[in-house]
């Protein structure tokens, strides 16, 4: 008998019951819970008289409405709107007994840095979020997923979700990943190669040796664009650097039981004769560091091309998907990816606000200075804690001093639910997931990099490949 | 939820890949608190030429005459014909609470984003997934002849369009059950309880972190 996949044994161990008809009940460990998308959920508990299963695995805090200049309530918020979304959380979460990181609470923050910084997030577990980039957790060798609200409502009511087992698919990166070349790179790089619907109904692994290489925020930087792959559920298998991220939060076991833990952690990988139903070989030598020129994930290119030309692309699909893109983005094909201007920058989301993004992105920074056409660079940690790290560390001072504006914790310009926002025509470098039309500010235009190219570009005024940035 | 068993309706062409959630329904109308009123801001930045914002009397704002829902011989349409990788991006369930307010019953294409594709479900709103040549022939179909309506059949799992040969679909049999039925997806599953509680016994003693206060 074939080995098993990780994805295999985080389902078996999650099966609570097996249906005739196909489908199953899994059981999930952990609810991340946020003020957008769980409203009608608790409402909908409310109206049939129903109770949390059980309040201890759920765990909320508000981060996609929240303004990232100072607040003390949530009064202060000005659009009426956000602030309702924010009251009525903290009156759900307290209603029900539920734990929430509030505002003025320093563990606050984007969800997905929040829950893997607490320990709240440890191997071997389900985690859902009304949010589709909670793949982000799966770099902690978690079932990770997002789902809709009638699945936030179930699962506080039931702690299980109806599934259907996905099928299995392993990105390998083998090789050493050159300078210049972060975990935002190889997952655009990789987007690039399966597609933006590459991933779908698969549970996405991501392997080989430049994955191990990579930090557990550079994992959850990978993991967290799975779902720009289509995969619901990126993850990463358990080895050294998973045990010592884990090890000491305060979520996280202590004593005896740390042992069991880490004993059973260490099995959560691949067996070695473990069949996937696809697989993807990418060489580390092939990456480059990316920009997105379009609008999807997909449309990306190392930073040292030109624009792709639709002419060339053979799916009539693709083609007009191609040449949509470039009108909304006010390009043209065949043009140098260094020429494209930027008019603000993005450093933050889910994908990269943690210590080690901010780290690259100030390295960048020191001793440089904002280029006189770029209206604004924002630097939005992803958490509190983080805010607090960064700040221990200088790094606040760096942007400022270059600059920059440092704010405080939210999901913030990824996608322009509070006052953070582009205007129509704006290119951006943003260090976000999603260049969707739109996405950032009605007729805004966004480009994915990393947080050392966005840094770059906000120096430069335009791209620059961060290999050359002493000559550009 | 409400059931759906058959439904004939009017066909909105959307000749679009990867429509995704943004575009369905942006991000400044999530701040609702509710699951209805969604339907005057569905595909709002193609809709209208203007910004829209929650709260607005969109029917004071200037229409985007070109986009395919504001056409008048789209107006009442109640399936939606689009291309691949539809739903893709967010989980909002706002986007089918959108298309619904809307009125839409079903989407047509040759394939969704998980997600989506899930969430529709707990909705009533059927999606349909066919062949990339069917969808095709469908476009042409519906481009060719004003009025172009299509029948669902959901008990024999089958598009029968007003010309050609009926379409079979595939579909989950429990989504199946439920969206003909009706059924609270909730109430079913507490139904099985008592294997939920087992089931927490059992892993209690072998990761009782998981089960820690907090």
């Amino acid at each position: 008998m074939a080995g098993k996949t990780l994805y295999d044994k985080l389902w078996e161990a999650h099966l609570v019951t097996q249906r005739e008809d196909g489908s199953a009940l899994i059981y999930i460990d952990r609810q991340i819970i946020h003020e957008v998308t769980s409203p009608q959920a608790f409402e909908g508990l409310r109206l049939a008289s129903r109770q949390p299963w059980r309040t201890s695995a759920s765990v909320a805090t508000i981060d996609h409405n929240v303004p990232t200049t100072p607040f003390k309530s949530a009064a202060d918020i000005a659009d009426d709107t956000s602030r309702i979304q924010v009251q009525t959380l903290q009156d759900n979460t307290r209603e029900f007994g539920i734990t929430e990181f509030g505002i003025g609470d320093v563990r606050q923050g984007i969800v997905h840095v929040m829950a893997p910084e607490q320990g709240a997030v440890v191997p071997g577990m389900t985690v859902v979020c009304g949010d589709s980039h909670t793949s982000t957790n799966g770099a902690l060798a978690c079932l990770a997923h997002g789902i809709g609200t009638s699945e936030v409502e179930h699962v506080l009511a039931t702690q299980t979700l109806v599934a259907k087992k996905m099928n299995n698919m392993r990105v390998s990166v083998e090789g050493e990943l050159g300078p210049g070349v972060t975990a935002k790179d190889v997952v655009l790089h990789i987007i690039g190669v399966i597609g933006t619907a590459g991933g779908t109904g698969y549970a996405l692994e991501f392997a080989g040796s430049a994955m191990r290489s990579l930090s557990m925020e550079g994992r959850m930087t990978v993991c967290n664009m799975a779902i720009e792959a289509g995969a619901r559920a990126g993850m990463v298998a358990v080895d050294d650097v998973t045990i010592d991220y884990v090890k000491g939060r305060p979520f996280a076991p202590k004593g005896a039981d740390w042992d069991k833990a880490e004993a059973y952690w260490r099995t959560l990988v691949s067996d070695a004769d473990a069949r996937f139903d696809e697989e993807v070989n990418i060489d580390a030598a092939d990456i480059k560091p990316q920009v997105s020129w379009g609008t999807s994930p997909e449309m990306v290119v190392p930073v040292d091309a030109n624009l792709p030309d639709p002419a060339a692309e053979s799916d009539e699909v693709k083609r007009s998907g191609m040449s949509r893109a470039y009108e909304y983005m006010g390009l043209t094909p065949g043009m140098p990816v260094t020429d494209i201007k930027v008019d603000r920058v993005f450093i933050g989301s889910c994908t990269n606000s943690r210590i080690e993004d901010l780290r690259a992105a100030a390295e960048v920074a020191k001793g440089r200075q904002k280029a006189g056409s770029v209206k604004q660079v924002l630097v939005v940690p992803g958490s509190g804690l983080v805010k607090q790290q960064a700040e221990k560390e200088g790094l606040d001072k760096v942007f400022v001093a270059a600059g920059f504006e440092w704010r405080e914790p939210g999901c913030s310009m990824c996608l322009a639910m509070n006052p953070d926002r582009l205007e129509a025509g704006e290119h951006c470098a943003s260090t976000s997931n999603r260049n969707f039309e739109g996405r950032q500010g009605n007729g805004g235009r966004t480009h994915l990099v990393s947080p050392a190219m966005a840094a770059a570009a906000a120096v430069a005024g335009h791209f620059v490949d961060i290999r050359e940035l002493d000559q550009a | 939820m409400e059931k759906f068993v058959r439904h004939d309706g009017l066909v909105a062409p959307l000749d679009r890949a990867n429509v995704d959630t943004d575009q369905i329904i942006p991000k400044q109308f999530l701040k609702s608190i509710k699951r209805t009123g969604f339907g005057p801001n569905l595909f709002d930045e193609w809709r209208y030429l203007d910004e829209g914002f929650p709260g607005q009397d969109n029917s004071a704002r200037p229409l985007n005459k070109d986009f395919v829902l504001n056409q008048p011989v789209y107006q009442g349409a109640s399936v939606l014909l689009t291309r691949r990788n539809f739903g893709c991006g967010s989980s909002r369930e706002h986007a089918p609470w959108a298309l619904m307010d809307f009125g839409f019953k079903a989407i047509i294409a040759p394939s969704f984003a998980d997600i989506f594709y899930n969430n529709c479900f707990k909705n009533g709103l059927l999606p349909i997934v066919l062949s990339e040549d069917n969808v095709e022939a469908l476009f042409q179909a519906v481009n060719g002849k004003e009025g172009y309506r299509i029948t669902i059949d959901l008990e024999g799992q089958q598009v029968i369009p007003e010309t050609g040969e009926p379409l079979p679909f595939e579909i989950d049999e429990f989504r199946k059950h439920c969206l003909l039925n009706g059924l609270d997806e909730i109430g079913l599953t507490l139904n099985e309880a008592d294997a939920i509680r087992a089931y927490e016994k059992g892993r209690m003693e072998r990761e009782p972190w998981v089960f820690a206060d907090h």
